[in-house]
């Protein structure tokens, strides 16, 4: 008899924690609103089946528990009832999936007026490339990354000559303006995670990966990486500041384009030869 | 359900003498069983020491020399949780762990619990020691096979177990073994670590194909007479489905080793593109990371599924044994368990939601993935309809297949989340998967296995373990697993990332670190309430109350060998010969609440069998 009276206690205690905990989501800061809801509807769903099946099973512990002078019930099949169960399972299954594929949907789409950021990764930390005039971002190759290229441009790609480079690990958006993030890395696997927005995927060497969201919330943000990436991988740590657009542009006017920076190397390189000649 | 026969028939004239009559009585027409068509095979009985206890080809001893090693491995993996925990509770107490040990220790806990702890100790333990007794064979169909198999595996442990001492220590990639981190500088045990593992893994893989072909072909063709395929337990459909699972995922594993040993060795490019490490283009250029990633789950989620199929099964014979009732819809489950397994093969990608492969494919895999849940939801109901109205003892066995109900709910329940593509996004890589993964396939599954050796140790020792010790056993693995997991999905709400050293102090993640604390506190007491159960063996064994034979008055055929525990050989002079499924419990009519399956048709005239 005090079997069941636990099981029970344990379900009425994993019930009152999930209404008390103070362990849940960090509030919101982009537009994926409704991964929130699903996962809130997979749990009123889900959790009223996890909540009814051990109830039943504690009931049938309570009202069937072993006495000698009793048999149990020889029923081998229950067509109908099993038939019952399947189809009311499929309907309930279907009823989840249907709005995670919707979501999926819009997430695989990326809107067509989102701003470009390239996001690179290494062993282990994260800096930011951002399309200048043009609105387009120059091509790279991993093999074009020296001091005076952090980002493998492409030198003959005239789409590259404007691009702006973010000397941060923390990146600047613009508030209510959808973001796509262009994933790369230079050498193992990592993940742009912010958990505020919900959103993440791996950036993977030799391939460019990418996702979306609009940032909707104004403030400071700390990026995590969320795929394992070796002995760092905890401390990899960046950045976001959602800033309205005011700000915004002020912060991007200060930025130094792919043209500037190369000519600030060749500068330096004149210098030091200057003064090594001297 | 028994034969088929003629009701109309009328032999109720000759029931009543051979209601009273032994089994080997035999009426020839209802209770005819077709002739064996082959003979019997000429079993190889060991002369010495070492050929009956060491290079032993008795699939019993076998399963138990599995049994004892896995059980080895999983010590080894339950230290190592307690290392990470003590580190990810009270760090200041783990001031002699570095991060690098923290990685080795989390990925040889994940190979080691997943691999050659779990999949080692159903198939290879569970699997020998239950096959040939339950499908009424003298032994495995190829015993050479199975002893070498058996030592392969041995070899396999002896060489992961190596890894730790060689310089550079094990590798700390992750159980999954993502490239090209795995074989960078930058990984610990990136050297001799991983090339360990992968030729572990690899010894593993032939040593398991070894004994699943035994598996498989003796249940397909050495079942006694009687034994028809809809007539065998549910364990030994779970175990022969899982085999078949191994068999076919096991090879992408196989290869996706053998790949990733050349990209170490040789510096091929299989799975490594152009890498920058340090300012400096590495030798590598073209390959692709995600291809391992698809081979590596197209074994690793079937693998999930050779662990769950055999714990599936025998926790529907306990609770049906315990609950003195038949499995409910016995048909429905035999084909959810196939009906999972063929559909196991077609959702691996749900693994990489956010891998970076073509996000299209997320749309095909939620969809093959949430129809799994399906026939998974029609075992869970057909568990609970078994208890319903039945006549339940609640023993030791019965806790812990309540708790593996209780606890695969769960899971279960939480894998729906995770298999919904777009609700994935948030959750993976945090908190929510480890403690999903653990309820569904960590202590689901062990639930099963110490229900298991509470309900088969009388046959295997000959002796009933103490129940009171058992109970504890239970009562504090279940409550403590449950309040180490339940918790933790809530780390994963907030959005705590799995693989985390230490947390430092990002606001949401200060609020983690009084739950991490007490998580740790319940590992630590979960893990030692398992030598409770070491304890209960060791007790038993001295002075234990003696077993009678078939103490839990089941049908199945292990209960029914000549001795107990059985001897090489398994059954006496004759094989048994089966005439019904092995569920026929509290038949109304039947003098006992249970017929055995060795029960003729016209022994228990007077019931109302069905057939089957």
């Amino acid at each position: 008899m005090h079997a069941g009276i636990i099981f029970l206690l344990v379900i009425i205690g994993s019930v009152l924690f999930h209404i008390f905990t103070p362990w849940y989501w960090t509030d919101i800061a982009s537009n994926w609103g409704g991964m929130d809801d699903t996962i809130t509807l997979t749990f009123w769903v889900g959790g009223g089946v996890f909540v009814a099946v051990c109830l039943f099973m504690i009931y049938c512990v309570f009202r069937y528990s072993h006495k000698e002078d009793r048999r149990a019930e020889y029923k081998p099949e229950d067509k109908k009832l099993e038939k019952i169960l399947t189809w009311a399972t499929t309907l309930g299954v279907a009823a989840l999936l249907a709005p995670g594929l919707i979501i999926w949907n819009q997430y695989v789409n990326v809107p067509k007026n989102a701003i470009e950021v390239d996001v690179m990764a290494w062993q282990w930390g994260w800096q930011y490339r951002l399309p200048g005039a043009d609105g387009k971002l120059g091509t790279t190759q991993v093999r074009n990354i020296a001091d005076n290229n952090p980002f493998g441009i492409n030198p003959d790609d005239p789409f590259g000559r404007d691009d702006i480079m973010v000397e941060s690990d923390v990146i600047n958006l613009e508030n209510n303006r959808p973001v796509k993030i262009l994933l790369r890395s230079v050498d193992v696997l990592h993940n742009w995670y912010v958990p505020q927005f919900r959103a993440k995927m791996d950036a993977v060497p030799g391939t460019v990966t990418f996702y979306w969201f609009e940032p909707n919330k104004v403030g400071e943000y700390e990026v995590l990486c969320a795929e394992y990436c070796g002995v760092g991988h905890y401390a990899m740590r960046g950045g976001v500041e959602v800033q309205d657009k005011g700000d915004y542009e002020v912060w991007l006017s200060e930025q130094e384009t792919f043209e500037q920076l190369s000519a600030r190397y060749e500068k330096l390189n004149v210098d030091g030869n200057k003064l090594a000649k001297k | 359900m028994s034969d088929e026969y003629d009701n109309n028939k009328s032999y109720q004239a000759q029931s009543s003498e051979v209601m009273d009559g032994s089994t080997g009585s035999v009426n020839p027409d209802i209770d005819y069983v077709r002739p064996a068509e082959v003979g019997e095979q000429d079993l190889y009985h060991g002369h010495s020491f070492i050929e009956k206890w060491v290079f032993c080809q008795d699939a019993k001893v076998i399963g138990v020399q599995y049994f004892l090693t896995a059980v080895f491995t999983g010590i080894v993996g339950l230290i190592l949780s307690w290392l990470m925990r003590l580190q990810l509770g009270f760090p200041e107490l783990a001031g002699f762990m570095t991060a690098e040990h923290y990685y080795q220790f989390v990925t040889m806990h994940g190979m080691i619990m997943v691999v050659y702890f779990l999949t080692a100790l159903f198939l290879g333990g569970f699997g020998n020691y239950l096959i040939p007794l339950m499908v009424g064979a003298r032994d495995m169909v190829f015993p050479y096979v199975n002893m070498l198999s058996f030592w392969m595996f041995f070899v396999a442990v002896a060489v992961l177990m190596a890894s730790f001492f060689v310089p550079g220590g094990p590798t700390g990639a992750g159980w999954t073994l993502y490239p090209p981190q795995t074989i960078l500088e930058g990984t610990p045990g990136s050297g001799m670590g991983i090339l360990l593992m992968l030729i572990s893994l690899s010894l593993f893989v032939i040593g398991f194909t070894m004994g699943g072909l035994n598996y498989m072909i003796t249940i397909l063709q050495a079942r006694t007479r009687g034994m028809t395929l809809m007539r065998m337990p549910l364990t030994v459909w779970g175990i022969f489905t899982a085999t078949v699972l191994a068999m076919l995922a096991f090879p992408a594993l196989l290869v996706s080793a053998i790949m990733m040993t050349l990209d170490k060795v040789l510096q091929t490019s299989f799975f490594m593109p152009t890498i920058l490490k340090a300012g400096e283009v590495l030798e590598y250029g073209g390959g692709s990371p995600i291809l391992f990633q698809h081979l590596f789950w197209f074994f690793g989620h079937p693998e999930v599924y050779i662990v769950a199929l055999p714990a599936f099964g025998i926790v529907s014979d306990l609770i049906s044994v315990h609950a003195r009732k038949n499995i409910f819809g016995y048909r429905m489950m035999v084909w959810a368990i196939v009906g999972i397994g063929a559909l196991s093969f077609f959702v691996w990608a749900h693994h990489m939601y956010v891998s970076g492969m073509n996000p299209w494919f997320g749309f095909f895999f939620a969809t093959t993935t949430l129809i799994i849940a399906v026939p998974t939801a029609m075992k869970v109901y057909n568990w609970i309809l078994t208890l319903w109205r039945g006549n339940i003892r609640i023993n030791t066995v019965m806790l812990w297949c309540l708790g593996f109900i209780v606890t695969f709910v769960n899971g279960g329940i939480t894998g729906i989340f995770l298999g919904n593509v777009s609700v994935d996004v948030p959750l993976s890589d945090t908190y929510f998967v480890i403690a999903h993964f653990h309820m569904v396939m960590g202590i689901a599954p062990l639930m099963v296995i110490m229900g298991a050796v509470y309900h088969w140790f009388p046959l295997v020792a000959g002796k009933m373990l103490h129940e009171g010790l058992g109970k504890w056993h239970f009562w504090i693995t279940f409550l403590g697993a449950y309040s180490i997991y339940f918790p933790m999905h809530y780390l994963g709400f907030i959005g705590v990332p799995r693989r985390y050293f230490e947390m430092y102090d990002s606001p949401y993640m200060t609020s983690a670190v009084g739950m991490n604390e007490f998580i740790s506190i319940a590992a630590f007491i979960v893990g030692a309430a398992q030598f409770i159960l070491v304890f209960n063996i060791i007790k038993t064994l001295k002075t234990g109350k003696k077993a009678e034979q078939n103490p839990w008055k089941a049908n199945s055929l292990e209960w029914y060998t000549s001795t107990v525990p059985p001897k090489h050989g398994n059954f006496g002079e004759r094989l048994p010969v089966v005439h019904r499924w092995p569920y026929d419990f509290s038949v109304p009519g039947a003098k006992d609440d249970f017929i055995p399956q060795t029960t003729a048709p016209s022994e228990v005239i007077h019931t109302e069998v069905e057939k089957t």
